[in-house]
């Protein structure tokens, strides 16, 4: 008897593995076809060509090393003119992400099933979040700068703006995935319900939320950078500055470059180092 | 067949294992006893290879495999199956494809991330699954499987390795004495119809006595008892837990664990 069960069972579950197999196949299939015709499509509308484009890729990185060797002597020099602009960005970055986690973290809590305060909002906020998503930081930033003038506070709101949106979405990921039996427990002694949120949910998710808010930073400063571009004030100006100067005088752009650089590394060294403390003390 | 010598393992000024030295001439099912921390777990661990040793040789059959590296150290590691304590299943896959991870060092890396696996193998997997007595949970996703149940498919997928030798680290800790029951007769089973070596860590005396044909005591990282079960006397228990004249046999069948987290006696 055993065995013609083991029979069956080996042959659904062979079922089973074809069919898998089946999907994966027209899957794989479908992943292709999309890569090879968005990929044409792209190398059709592209006015130069894809792949007669492609050697020269590599032709503004040479610029840049050729004009920066011979005055590696000047870049500290450089370092030191453009560092204020640079902590102009990173602070345009910091206030943005700042405003925008704690958007972000009240969007979530009332977008998440099971910890909302009020049902009949869960799918406003959502919507809310997927607004302030939808539209890129660069389009919110020209409308404000064409409004309040240019300057850092149209850069600071329109990437505060995305910012909230996107942390919201994840924040509220992470809320799902919290244990609600201690925010059941808080609900038996009487809290309320900023209180369950602060002392049931907070805790659990706060590591998340602080490693999702320290990579939405380094992707603020980057876009704080880019707003310099179109009038938002920091480093970004001076880079757009220094790249519109042209060939032999690219030394200011690579010292611009390596500033952005060591930033990221900067920030990405002390998150992670501030992560490990955070989850290893075992607080919240 | 195995020779160990002079095993030792640092912990930065910690010794886990100190020069152990075990010889095993002929496939046997071997028990392991001692507390926690007393460099079981280690032991095992460095067998497998999942950890270097410091210091010390492991030859198994002729061959030295202490300091085995890349696709040789995995090629023994195919030989020496390990089962958990916490069973270390992947939970979103179904027992089949788990059992099928057995065969991973086998197979090309690329076939195995398709899923590719041949139909002999799949058959087998299932026919492994049978011998456990879980074969209708084939499908099921391994996380919904109970605890003697997924301790099952982590021995079925040790077999599915088709090894000389299955390490077991506290395989039955976490199940309750009915499955630990199950789990150890399986592998009692798998040692006489097999004849493959088992060691086993267990942290219970009578575990050990009753289903292991020598039984190794291991306290503070040194063995300071190798013999047969009918030698393992209660002074000699009493010496291996490091405990007093208070100590009965019945305290280690199921409460070691408690008892090893109180500090007086710890």
């Amino acid at each position: 008897m055993s065995d013609i069960s083991t029979v069956t069972i080996q042959s659904d579950y062979m079922e089973m593995v074809k069919r898998k197999r089946l999907y994966g196949g027209a899957m794989l299939a479908f992943f292709a076809l999309i890569f090879v015709s968005g990929f044409m499509l792209a190398d059709s509308r592209n006015a130069g060509g894809f792949w007669q484009g492609i050697p020269k890729v590599f032709d503004f990185p040479k610029d840049v090393w050729k004009d920066t060797l011979p005055k590696l002597d000047q870049l500290p020099g450089h370092f030191n003119t453009y560092f204020p602009s640079l902590i102009e960005t990173i602070n345009i970055a910091a206030v943005s992400t700042l405003l925008g986690t704690i958007l972000a973290i009240f969007l979530s809590l009332f977008a998440t099933r099971g910890l909302a305060k009020y049902l009949f909002l869960i799918g406003p906020t959502r919507r809310v979040m997927d607004t302030l998503r939808a539209f890129p930081e660069i389009v919110i930033a020209l409308v404000l700068i064409f409004i309040l003038g240019g300057g850092p506070v149209p850069a600071m709101i329109a990437i505060a703006f995305h910012t909230a949106g996107s942390l919201g979405k994840l924040f509220s990921e992470v809320n799902e995935n919290a244990d609600l039996k201690p925010v059941e427990g808080l609900s038996s002694v009487g809290a309320t319900w900023t209180q369950r949120m602060w002392f049931g949910v907070i805790p659990q998710v706060a590591p998340n939320y602080f490693s999702y808010a320290i990579l939405r930073f380094e992707i603020n400063i980057r876009a704080s950078a880019i707003l310099g571009f179109v009038g938002a004030g920091g480093i970004g100006y001076e880079l757009k500055n220094a790249m519109s100067w042209g060939q032999g005088k690219y030394d200011d752009a690579a010292a611009i470059f390596i500033l952005l650089f060591a930033t990221i590394v900067f920030f990405d060294q002390l998150s992670s180092h501030l992560r490990d403390r955070l989850i290893s003390k075992g607080g919240h | 067949m195995l020779e160990i010598t002079d095993l030792t393992k640092h912990f930065g000024v910690n010794t886990a294992v100190d020069t152990a030295n075990i010889s095993v001439p002929e496939a046997k099912m071997i028990g392991i006893i001692g507390r926690s921390g007393a460099g079981k777990s280690t032991l095992l661990r460095m067998l497998n290879r999942l950890s270097d040793a410091s210091a010390g040789s492991i030859v198994f059959e002729g061959q030295d495999v202490t300091n085995l590296k890349g696709a040789a150290r995995r090629e023994w590691q195919s030989r020496c199956a390990m089962i958990f304590q916490q069973f270390n299943l992947v939970p979103r896959m179904d027992v089949v494809s788990n059992v099928l991870h057995g065969t991973l060092n086998r197979r090309s890396t690329l076939a195995t991330m398709f899923n590719l696996y041949p139909q002999t193998d799949i058959h087998k997997a299932i026919e492994i699954l049978d011998r456990l007595g879980i074969a209708e949970q084939a499908p099921k996703r391994a996380e919904a499987l109970s605890g003697g149940q997924q301790q099952r498919v982590a021995i079925a997928r040790a077999l599915m390795q088709d090894p000389k030798i299955i390490l077991a680290d506290e395989p039955i800790a976490s199940l309750d004495p009915m499955n630990a029951q199950i789990v150890m007769q399986s592998l009692r089973q798998i040692h006489e119809e097999d004849g493959r070596m088992v060691i086993a860590n267990l942290h219970t005396l009578d575990t050990a006595r009753r289903y292991c044909d020598r039984v190794i005591g291991m306290r503070d990282g040194r063995i300071v008892f190798d013999g047969t079960p009918e030698q393992l006397t209660t002074v000699a228990a009493r010496d291996i837990y490091g405990a007093g004249d208070d100590f009965s046999e019945a305290a280690t069948s199921t409460e070691i664990e408690t008892l090893d987290r109180q500090p007086e006696l710890a």
